[in-house]
């Protein structure tokens, strides 16, 4: 989108290379028990740059920067500050240091204004009008610097999650950070959000800040760092310069193998509309309408990708499709209307009707993690008479039954009697998925298909998916992840609000145009 | 990945935690001026030391086999039954009801209608907690705890009216008629060969209460049922998901675990006191907690604890015979045990599965 402004700025500003690096690591590990978190980690960042850090789930991201921000004590190495050797005990050091740190999750006092909350632990005395008053100044100066505009007597629960974000990181600039690290910064954003954090992380990289960003999206890496650092299993695989590289490069690094980072499909041939949702409403405990009135539909042989910001109604509708929530409206599947309250809205009979459903969250919802992985392989199906020997459950043909299943669907390690907790995210997502289609369901609900989960088995998964589509099934899929319903789907709509914004062929939909809708600006030829 | 060996967490963990309350014990009785080692020699020989010994370890043990069962049982759904105490006592109640308002030919059929006699009461008992716990959210730990209140009030109120016989002066009910009385151990000994003392009250019951560790192991490991219970004490959200209804869980395995606390009631009622009286059950109902907790919730753990806890109440009872230690402090040694392989089962775990961990990692 802004590619040529973004490769203006880097190429004014990643000149200087013979300066002092802002940040030098010098062979940091960092061990829990058995599992080496970082293994000689050494990297240096320069001033003024943006420094980008990828790689999957557990690769040590996180650890590390714990370390640099002084919540985790490493075993070994060293730290340089603008070539000072400098010891990072506590967060307190790291901020005397000039460090700032923006969390995945913000540490804000929900019920504090955003002044309050900026001058929170930065107070100059015990009076706090004379903080108040400096803070506000400062948060001025600040914003028009930045584009870091916030309403200082906002209170943060009234506030979107792209404001909140922009709080945090006046948090560490009105504490004098340099060194500004956001952990996952786009995660909850829509993409005109992060196009905002984006145009501010350049400003401030203008005036002279150093930035880490991490992230496991390639295609932020790309848009906006200057050089990227690739983490593999808790060690550093390589450091370049974002220019000289590319997206399939970078996954390789990070995987260890090549990746096929797009999905391969031909068109789809719907048939036959199999779900079919009219005016569907649900209303929370707290009486808030979390779906209203809701209506679509899914066709034999397409998925459908329904975009949205997390949180506007989009788990609900999974819910009330799988059979865990009570709604009112109108659904059929191959026709047939299916019960949405009393005793026959659940899961038992939802999969009678040939639906399938893998949740968002599968290690709460989709799988028992103190279960091993056969118990698992028929979690929701446990009941089919084919697997039962009078009053018991026939154990040893499940436990044959997964053992195959796990081969089919390489599942690492192929051991049955492991518990799903032991698994990675990406296997045990393999679990579930294969336990679902392996039915051979008429629609599949499949909810953040690829959320924790590493770049190789997202690959599987996504092959999956359009593979169980070209058989004829029809797919609902949810994801929070604009690319990856851009790469999946066939037709998307968008919701936003408990509300569905609008629909687009996927082959002609933007990404400007569903990031409006997402943020629930509904465009002309929105129904 | 493991932390421990399988082993070790369910031999070694229990065996210290054991060692440790002991130790403690031990400084207890030397404090009031007594000799532990004494003290052991006593406990042994009284519990296991004859027959007689045995047949009370024994009697004990199966009580706390029912009413350890019925708190693992619900531990496996993630509810904390305490009413088993409660249970038990209306498990009372529906043996006395059998045994003397029916003609029972055998002792044999009798012990069977019994059975399920004391395991409707106490299903009953617990159904109520149960629903209200699944419909209305009303906290089981709560009302079972509420319920044991009314149940020995009401039994209270039975004894002393409806139930006690005319004329008879302490609150029980008549005696139950011989053909319901059941066979002891040295009957059913006896025969064997083996001569076992004819005055220990342990009886037939001890082999239902073994059945009875065998069939919930297979309930709970082998039967669709025990698969559901499992999964929803594991994640509420994730049985939801899967089509098993929360409320249907939470009443069913309440009523499962009701009725073998109320079961325990074949083994005081109709074995040992052969007709209903006050405060039948003597706190075996709580004993059933500790049993279950150093059990680990397993039917075989459950044997096991109980057979122990057996032999603390019948050791303990010698002790205070014999020597100047008074009763109280027996209950100090059990408060002990349960504190150790209950409350405090952290305290031991934690620095156990560092050392396995280090071991581990010089290992490799």
């Amino acid at each position: 989108m802004t590619g040529s402004q973004a490769n203006g700025a880097r190429q004014a500003t990643a000149a200087p290379d013979s300066q002092m690096p802002a940040i030098e690591l010098r062979g940091i590990s960092k061990a829990f028990g058995p599992v080496q978190a970082n293994k000689d980690i050494s990297i240096r960042v320069m001033p003024g740059t943006i420094h980008g850090i990828i790689g999957e789930n557990g690769a040590g991201k996180s650890t590390l920067m714990s370390i640099l921000y002084g919540f985790y004590k490493a075993d070994a190495g060293e730290i340089f500050i603008a070539g000072q050797k400098t010891a990072i005990p506590d967060s307190q050091a790291a901020i005397a240091a000039g460090i700032g740190m923006v969390f995945q999750h913000f540490k804000l006092v929900e019920n504090f204004t955003v002044l309050e909350n900026v001058i929170l632990g930065a107070e100059d005395g015990r009076l706090l009008r004379p903080s108040l008053a400096k803070a506000r100044k400062a948060l001025k100066s600040l914003a028009e610097e930045y584009e870091l505009n916030v309403d200082p007597d906002a209170v943060i629960e009234d506030i979107g999650v792209g404001q909140q974000q922009r709080v945090e990181i006046l948090k560490a600039l009105y504490r004098q950070a340099d060194i500004l690290i956001l952990d996952e910064p786009t995660g909850v954003l829509t993409p005109p959000e992060a196009d905002h954090l984006f145009r501010i992380l350049r400003n401030l990289r203008a005036e002279g800040k150093t930035i880490i960003l991490i992230t496991h999206k390639l295609r932020e890496i790309m848009e906006i760092t200057d050089t990227v650092s690739v983490m593999r299993r808790g060690e550093m695989t390589a450091t370049v310069k974002t220019a000289e590289t590319s997206p399939e490069q970078l996954a390789e690094l990070m995987v260890g193998r090549k990746v096929l980072l797009r999905v391969e499909k031909t068109p789809a041939t719907p048939g036959k509309p199999v779900l079919e949702v009219e005016d569907l409403r649900v209303t929370d405990s707290s009486g808030v309408e979390r779906l209203r009135g809701v209506s679509l539909n899914v066709r034999a042989g397409e998925v459908l990708g329904l975009a949205g910001v997390a949180g506007n109604g989009q788990s609900e509708l999974l819910e009330v499709l799988g059979g865990m929530m009570q709604a009112t409206g109108t659904v059929r599947v191959n026709g047939q209307p299916i019960d949405l309250s009393g005793p026959h809205a659940d899961g038992q009979s939802r999969r009678a009707a040939g639906i399938a459903h893998v949740p968002e969250d599968r290690q709460r919802k989709g799988l028992i993690m103190d279960y091993a992985a056969w118990e698992n392989s028929v979690f929701g199906y446990h009941r089919d008479p084919a697997i039962q020997r009078g009053p018991l459950m026939r154990n040893a043909a499940i436990l044959d039954h997964a053992e195959t299943q796990m081969q089919r669907f390489d599942v690492r390690p192929p051991n049955p009697r492991l518990a799903a907790k032991n698994f990675s995210g990406g296997n045990q997502q393999k679990v579930v998925l294969a336990r679902e289609i392996e039915r051979g369901p008429d629609l599949l609900l499949i909810g953040q298909p690829t959320r924790g989960v590493d770049i190789g088995a997202i690959e599987f998964i996504h092959q999956q998916i359009i593979a169980l589509r070209d058989a004829g099934k029809a797919i609902l899929l949810v994801s929070v992840e604009l690319d990856e319903i851009l790469a999946l789907s066939d037709r998307i709509a968008v919701i936003f609000d408990g509300q569905i914004m609008g629909e687009r062929a996927a082959d002609t939909a933007t990404t400007q145009e569903l990031g409006l809708m997402m943020a629930g600006i509904s465009s002309g030829k929105a129904a | 990945m493991e932390r421990m060996p399988k082993w070790a967490d369910v031999v070694l963990i229990p065996l210290i935690s054991l060692l440790l309350a002991a130790l403690i014990s031990a400084l207890v009785i030397l404090a009031i001026g007594e000799d532990p080692i004494n003290a052991v020699q006593l406990m042994v020989k009284g519990a296991l030391g004859s027959t007689y010994g045995w047949g009370y370890t024994l009697y004990y043990a199966t009580n706390f086999m029912f009413t350890g069962l019925a708190v693992a049982v619900a531990f496996h759904a993630r509810l904390f039954n305490i009413g088993g105490e409660g249970q038990a006592m209306l498990g009372g109640l529906g043996v006395a009801l059998v045994c003397l308002y029916l003609p029972w030919p055998h002792w044999s059929l009798a012990l069977i209608a019994a059975t399920v006699g004391a395991g409707l009461f106490g299903a009953a008992w617990a159904f109520l907690p149960a629903i209200l716990q699944a419909k209305r959210g009303s906290h089981i730990v709560i009302t079972t705890i509420m319920f044991n209140f009314i149940a020995a009030a009401f039994l209270n109120y039975l004894l002393v009216g409806a139930l006690k016989p005319r004329g008879a002066m302490d609150p029980s009910t008549a005696r139950f008629p011989e053909a319901t009385n059941l066979p002891s151990l040295h009957d059913i000994l006896a025969p064997l060969g083996i001569s076992f003392s004819r005055a220990a009250p342990a009886n037939i019951a001890f082999l239902v209460g073994v059945l009875a560790c065998v069939l919930v192991w297979l309930l709970i490991w082998r039967t669709r049922l025990g698969y559901e219970i499992r999964a929803f004490g594991h994640s509420e959200p994730a049985a939801l998901y899967a089509g098993i209804s929360p409320t249907k869980i939470t009443v069913v395995t309440m009523m499962i675990s009701g009725a073998l606390a109320g079961m325990m009631a074949i083994n005081n009622v109709m074995g040992e006191a052969e007709r209903l009286v006050l405060n039948a059950t003597e706190g075996a109902g709580f004993i059933g907690i500790a049993v279950a907790l150093m059990g680990r919730s397993h039917p075989f753990g459950v044997f096991l604890a109980a057979i122990l806890f057996g032999f603390l109440y019948q050791g303990g009872a010698e002790l205070s015979l014999w020597t100047n230690i008074p009763r109280e402090l027996i209950i100090v040694i059990q408060a002990l045990v349960i504190l150790f392989t209950g409350a405090l089962d952290n305290m031991v775990r934690l620095p156990l599965e560092r050392m396995f961990m280090a071991f581990r990692r010089k290992g490799v």
